[in-house]
């Protein structure tokens, strides 16, 4: 380019260098007041916790809190277990395990969603996935909706007895932490 | 209306020379005494104001409560209630805040009803109503935090059900929603870090209404303020000054007002809220029955009325939405709805909708409610996508008056003819 005239790419070349300088600089300055929101190392540190089951008698169920989140943990009666397994999985509202030692095309099989060798236990995030609401189910009086599972008073989801979503505005079954048998009567949770 | 000749003479010395400097008098003068006020205003045109005053007051009783809470999951239920036993008038402060934030809404529900009524929205003021709406919005994320701040169970779980709203955008990206919802809480879940950071946003809040008080004022004072007969001041016969005579009628109306607000503050301060929030958070028990406050149940019954979490989620916030293109769906060439005679029964099928929605949303979801609350749902969206539009097309308009001093000064005119008739 060898004219005497001044080279109007040259200009435009510069504007919008500085333009993209600019708006790196202007994100890379944002992050930080965006990301100190987000949970911290200390929060997300995966605590895991050791539960006692012996003392739960069939038919009964325990609440503990781990992560700041309350696990249903439910020692079903063979009835329970039995209309768990009568439906099948694909005709659910949601038919994945939501089971997180499985992948998420894991069908909602009963087998899915509890651990071989102790189909009684049921163990799960005891928070509704419609808007996060505790269902009642837990305590012996307690509502248990249609389906003899849980349910949700906050808007109506009812949940079976394996807590998959039958009927209500909940778009999932309730979440299967990571979790295993360390005993027969001891599980681990996280 | 802005562009009125100034009336100002600075009286003191000092008047004049801060008039060559910062002509605050000046402006002051032109916007809040001399400016010309439509003179057929009736009182629902006195909510502005009395709306002002509200906001003013939450700020300085905000600001006291703030010498007196703890934003910490501990101790924060214990401080409310330290502030309504034992701090100096700490139990009137509370209860001016608390229930001057439904007084608050009360006040901004009728001033928006005002505007559907009269069609205040309609050109030159689409600027002016939108940023109406904006207030609005910023009013109820203000409100919805400042009710998590005493830390029971209410609001503990209405912010829990709340912020879960988001989580629904997973069934659009898996693991947006979470990613959001995760952010907001700053953990796994509902914890004292994300009262701490509501605490602050509370705080920060109110001045950016504020701020937008003052833009929404400015905007009405270039385009003039609307009138009961949906005409402009065209002459200076159309128009008296604002001061005495809007600010009197506005004073009146205020001491009225606020006899209510008295009445539930020194009377009833716990009538608008909820017994449940008088147990402190605790996040392995939902109450068996949540409902928000008052003045969010509509809302909550369309997020209830429809099954898809999703789309329950995306109608409550364009039933809000859908407020910002009210100037563009109201087809009808005449604003006030005096001289509209269909749109009237419309407009006050509307607020039985808005109303039967409110109380809908304080009942259990399921049943009949829930099916109510579907047809009402349908009409709130109806009215604005298909009455609106379609009703200016179809609706013969009466004849309007030339102007607002002939519709004043002719008012009885009929009458007067009719009663002369009969005695002939």
């Amino acid at each position: 380019m060898a004219s005497h005239v001044e080279d109007p790419d040259r200009r435009d070349f510069l504007t919008l260098a500085a333009g993209a300088f600019v708006a790196v600089g202007g994100a890379a300055t944002l992050w930080p007041f965006i990301d100190q929101m987000n949970p911290d190392s200390g929060a997300q540190a995966l605590a895991s916790i050791e539960v006692d089951i012996a003392p739960v008698k069939e038919g009964q169920a325990i609440t503990v809190l781990w992560r700041g989140k309350p696990v249903f943990i439910r020692h079903r009666t063979a009835q329970e277990v039995e209309s768990a397994n009568a439906v099948d999985p694909a005709k659910l509202p949601d038919d994945s395990a939501r089971n997180e030692a499985l992948p998420n095309t894991a069908p909602a099989s009963d087998a899915n969603r509890t651990k071989e060798g102790h189909e009684k236990w049921i163990v799960m995030v005891g928070i509704c996935t419609h808007l996060g609401c505790i269902p009642k189910g837990q305590g012996l009086g307690d509502k248990r909706g249609d389906f003899g599972g849980w349910f949700c008073p906050c808007h109506g989801s009812h949940y079976d007895t394996a807590g998959r979503i039958r009927k209500g505005p909940a778009p999932r079954n309730l979440e299967v932490p990571v979790y295993e048998f360390v005993s027969d009567t001891k599980i681990k949770i996280g | 209306m802005a562009a009125h000749a100034s009336t100002y003479e600075p009286k003191t010395r000092f008047g004049k020379w801060m008039d060559d400097r910062l002509p605050v008098g000046r402006v002051m003068h032109s916007q809040f005494v001399d400016f010309p006020t439509p003179r057929n205003l009736n009182y629902l045109w006195t909510f502005g104001g009395i709306l002002t005053f509200f906001l003013m007051a939450q700020i300085v009783t905000g600001i006291v409560l703030a010498m007196h809470y703890q934003p910490n999951a501990e101790m924060a239920f214990d401080s409310v209630e330290r502030i309504r036993r034992d701090v100096n008038y700490g139990w009137l402060m509370r209860s001016l805040h608390a229930v001057g934030a439904s007084m608050f809404f009360l006040a901004a529900y009728i001033h928006i009803f005002r505007g559907l009524y009269y069609g205040s929205y309609k050109a030159p003021r689409e600027i002016l109503w939108i940023i109406g709406v904006l207030i609005f919005v910023v009013m109820m994320a203000t409100a919805f935090m400042g009710y998590s701040l005493p830390w029971g169970q209410m609001s503990f779980w209405a912010v829990t059900v709340i912020t879960n709203l988001f989580s629904s955008l997973n069934s659009i990206v898996e693991g947006l929603g979470t990613g959001i919802v995760e952010w907001l809480w700053g953990g796994y879940s509902v914890t004292g870090v994300t009262l701490n950071r509501f605490y602050s946003l509370h705080y920060l809040l109110p001045f950016v209404i504020a701020a937008l008080v003052g833009l929404h004022i400015w905007a009405l004072h270039v385009v003039g303020q609307n009138s009961p007969t949906g005409l402009d001041v065209k002459t200076r016969a159309d128009s008296v000054p604002m001061h005495p005579y809007a600010t009197s009628k506005d004073a009146f109306a205020m001491f009225v007002f606020l006899i209510l607000f008295a009445w539930f503050v020194f009377y009833l301060p716990d009538y608008l809220g909820h017994a449940d929030n008088y147990t402190p958070a605790d996040p392995l028990v939902t109450p068996p029955h949540i409902v928000p406050e008052w003045y969010f149940l509509p809302y909550y019954a369309i997020l209830r009325a429809i099954p898809s979490k999703l789309f329950g989620v995306i109608a409550m916030f364009a039933s809000i939405g859908v407020l910002l293109f009210v100037p563009w769906l109201d087809t009808s060439s005449v604003r006030s709805a005096k001289y509209r005679p269909l749109y009237k029964w419309f407009f006050w099928l509307f607020v039985f909708t808005c109303l039967a929605l409110g109380y809908l949303g304080s009942k259990p979801a399921e049943g009949t409610y829930v099916m109510w609350a579907r047809v009402f749902t349908v009409y709130y969206f109806a009215h604005f996508l298909i009455v609106l539009p379609l009703l200016g097309l179809i609706e013969t308009p009466k004849k309007l008056p030339a102007s607002i001093s002939e519709a004043v000064l002719t008012k009885d005119k009929p009458a007067v003819h009719a009663a002369a008739a009969k005695k002939a």
